[in-house]
């Protein structure tokens, strides 16, 4: 099992946590410019990383807060990890 | 190619059983192919055997990094059936089903396919009216299917827990008759041995580190064993499909993930079917030696490490005992891991590619044993001739430009 850092809550076992798959797909900003290759690119095709990747995680049984993890997905290494929008979890109290 | 027959075990054991020959030879590389296939597992083998079984292909390399079936093929639960709702699937399941049937005499390996039934459980009345559903969309399309009551499933399953205080009790269940088990590894080292004896060559602990193009298609690989010159490569590799796109320079539609098997110490027989449950998660089935084979769904993150966590065993724990409390005093043996890629449709992509010359076979995410034969099949005609053959055309790559998916996550053993 991982050990998980919250930014929020520390360190917790992964059951407490939801998988929210690969970071940083952008919704296109003009979506009706889109050919239908390019949608099934947003929508569908995956990095799916070897080694250090950024993926998304949700401590759903916890205080329920997205954030980032670059996690290697050979060795599980992770390191610090990220909130969204810049939000610092010591600027949240 | 020496045969397997009572005369020629007869004949050998007169001398002690030193004189069988190698299955397989193992040849150097030669540099330069007609077909490359990347990865020595079932579907490479498969694809490498009917190349040149059904269509006289027979200067083809089988490059695999470690060694024969090592990865998937070696790793999964065993389990055979052609059990799937929509016509695209069941077309090619059933077709490898069927191969699989046939697979020991055409072979002439014992691939010790036993077919001892699949019996997939409902737990609710959604449950039972999907099934229904569902026996009907596959008797339709000419594939056995039967639906049981919890009476007859007992009579089935005598170990079985059909009590109504369960948790979620058993209120009926679909059974392939046809469905079963077959030994894993001997449908690679058949597959091998076959292809080995028409002039594949099978090349062990070689690892492909890049793909060659120019203009737009493919020349060869690059190993680790120096460059290899190819006509045409099929890249076969569960668990890596990705790390060879992006070789390519192209991306697909699949997340990598773990996938955990065990088994118990080994017992008397007391289970003669394998028995899925959707809905609480386990399927189980026991092997000739005795020991529960059980499995159930992915770890959720994306990995390419053999193992995953812990609470996923303890979760199918849980439900194997519910389903049949006399199992709960056995120890497990043995628990390992290998590495899914699913698709977002649970349905595998057998294809060409933006390369020319260039086809991959992948994205089989926890089911791809049970269509191995059919798999290899369909792969070396969709090679052979440039094109897919209509068993495997609507797996293509560009369903998900045209958004038609083959929808699948029901026919899975459990939920995803």
């Amino acid at each position: 099992m991982l050990l998980i850092h919250c930014p929020w809550c520390g360190p917790r076992d992964e059951s407490e946590f939801g998988y929210g798959g690969e970071a940083d797909i952008a919704r296109p900003p003009d979506p009706d410019a889109l050919s239908d290759a390019e949608w099934a690119d947003y929508v569908f095709m995956r990095t799916n990383t070897k080694g250090r990747f950024k993926e998304q995680w949700v401590h759903i049984h916890g205080c329920g807060r997205w954030f980032t993890l670059v996690r290697d997905t050979v060795t599980h290494e992770h390191g610090e990890a990220g909130v969204f929008g810049g939000v610092e979890p010591e600027a949240d109290g | 190619m020496q045969r397997y027959s009572i005369f020629s075990l007869a004949r050998n054991a007169l001398t002690g059983h030193r004189n069988w020959p190698q299955a397989w030879r193992s040849p150097a590389p030669k540099p330069e192919y007609d077909v490359v296939i990347v990865g020595g597992g079932g579907h490479g083998l498969a694809t490498a055997y009917y190349l040149a079984a059904e269509h006289g292909i027979a200067n083809v390399a089988v490059l695999e990094k470690g060694w024969l079936g090592g990865g998937n093929t070696g790793r999964n639960t065993t389990i055979i059936r052609s059990n799937y709702l929509w016509d695209e699937s069941a077309a090619i399941y059933e077709k490898s089903l069927r191969l699989y049937e046939g697979l020991s005499r055409e072979l002439n390996f014992n691939i010790m396919l036993s077919q001892r039934g699949v019996l997939n459980l409902a737990h609710n009345e959604h449950d039972l009216k999907e099934m229904a559903r569902r026996v009907r969309a596959i008797r339709g399309n000419g594939i056995d299917s039967e639906i049981l009551t919890p009476a007859e499933i007992k009579k089935l399953v005598p170990a079985i827990n059909v009590s109504k205080d369960m948790r979620y009790p058993i209120l009926g269940a679909s059974l392939q008759r046809r469905g079963g088990v077959a030994r894993h590894d001997a449908v690679a080292w058949g597959f091998a041995r076959g292809a080995d004896d028409r002039g594949v060559d099978i090349i062990q602990n070689c690892e492909v580190t890049g793909i060659d193009r120019k203009g737009g298609r493919v020349t060869g690989v690059r190993t680790t064993l120096g460059p290899i010159k190819a006509g045409k490569v099929g890249v076969v590799v569960a668990g890596h499909a990705s790390v060879l796109a992006d070789m390519a320079g192209f991306r697909l539609p699949i997340d990598s993930h773990p996938l955990q098997a065990m088994v118990s110490e080994p017992i008397k027989p007391v289970l003669d079917c394998v028995v899925m449950s959707n809905a609480v998660h386990v399927y189980v089935s026991q092997s000739d030696k005795g020991e529960l084979v059980i499995g159930a769904g992915i770890d959720s993150f994306n990995s390419y490490a053999q193992r995953g966590s812990w609470q996923i065993i303890e979760g199918q724990m849980g439900a194997l005992v519910e389903l049949f409390p006399v199992f709960s005093r056995l120890r497990l043996m043995r628990s390992w891991g290998g590495i899914v890629d699913t698709c977002p449709d649970a349905s595998p992509i057998l294809s060409k590619t933006p390369v020319e010359g260039l086809y991959f076979n992948c994205g089989w995410g926890t089911g791809g044993f049970k269509a191995t034969p059919g798999s290899g099949w369909a792969f070396a005609h969709t090679i052979a001739r440039d094109e897919p053959h209509p068993l495997n055309a609507p797996f293509s790559l560009d369903r998900f430009a045209t958004g038609a998916l083959i929808d699948e996550h029901g026919a899975a053993a459990v939920a995803h």
